[in-house]
């Protein structure tokens, strides 16, 4: 079973290496481009069938440790 | 005084602190961050480096280690707790001192020396300081742009729980002496009980005349007072 975590920095929180990049595409001539935020992306694949357990126990990585919730948000998604 | 230097893959300022402390009778022992229990001492020091190559977040990894669950159980028994640099970063994923720490606001590595003002000496670690006294520290990081909320900045600067501020040659700490984008010039921060200090600037290396300057020894000096 296999997931799919995002973690992005909170709304407040400033991401100056998003920042770069949307103002490096902006300056390539993607005029519509609002903004960027850069984050981070885990595959976790998990040997397990229960996928609520599963959904949990990945819930729990985010909060333990693949997350800093001080700073950053995570989005999970089941993907197989 | 009996002090410990935990030690992890990629930890590059463990000699250089081990070097202060024994120069000044620390009775010093090194422990490797896969051992579970800690020697007996006065002070614990969580080294500057690169722990785990920053993987994930700096000190993320590290802050799970082994060694580092017998960190956190004495210092919330009272242990005396100094985190410098990739210290600090470690002590904040542990949970030991609140808050976070950014990728500097200017997007890059800042190694140099700086001035920084003791806000305070009343606590174990800046004792042997006066007041308001500025001293120049190096520091060497990406991430040391310090930030918390609201609530807890207010209770930060209330009760003279940040010993060190980033400043200029007057003492000033503004935007213009701020290298990193630290939330209120912030350079270290205590925990409530100011058992535990984390600090960006390196203490270790202002520690010799010859080699650099001294203003770091007063901290050295201080937990030993």
């Amino acid at each position: 079973m296999k997931f799919a975590v995002t973690v992005t920095l909170k709304k407040d929180v400033l991401d100056p290496q998003g920042k770069v990049v949307g103002q490096t595409l902006k300056n390539m001539g993607i005029k519509n481009l609002n903004q960027v935020r850069q984050g981070k992306f885990f595959e976790i694949d998990m040997n397990e069938k229960d996928s609520v357990k599963a959904e949990g126990q990945v819930k729990e990585m985010c909060e333990k440790l693949l997350a800093n919730q001080i700073i950053e948000d995570f989005k999970i998604n089941k993907t197989e | 005084m009996k002090s410990s230097v935990i030690v992890f893959p990629g930890s590059n300022c463990d000699r250089d602190i081990a070097v202060a402390l024994e120069k000044l009778q620390f009775k010093n022992s090194m422990v490797w961050h896969k051992e579970t229990e800690l020697p007996k001492s006065d002070l614990i020091v969580v080294p500057g480096g690169f722990s785990y190559g920053d993987y994930l977040r700096s000190g993320a990894i590290a802050a799970k280690s082994n060694i580092l669950s017998e960190v956190i159980r004495t210092g919330k028994k009272g242990a005396l707790i100094l985190g410098i640099c990739n210290g600090f970063q470690i002590l904040i994923e542990c949970g030991l001192l609140q808050g976070a720490l950014l990728r500097n606001s200017g997007l890059k590595f800042i190694s140099k020396d700086v001035l920084v003002r003791v806000q305070s000496n009343k606590n174990k670690f800046f004792n042997k300081y006066k007041d308001g006294e500025i001293l120049k520290l190096n520091i060497a990081h990406n991430e040391g742009n310090y930030f918390t909320n609201k609530k807890h900045l207010e209770e930060l600067e209330s009760n003279e729980l940040i010993p060190l501020k980033y400043c200029d040659e007057e003492g000033n700490t503004d935007l213009k002496s701020n290298p990193n984008g630290s939330i209120n010039n912030i350079a270290g921060v205590f925990n409530k009980n100011k058992n535990i200090l984390g600090m960006m600037p390196h203490p270790e290396r202002m520690a010799d005349k010859i080699l650099s300057g001294e203003d770091g020894l007063g901290l050295f000096l201080s937990l030993m007072n």
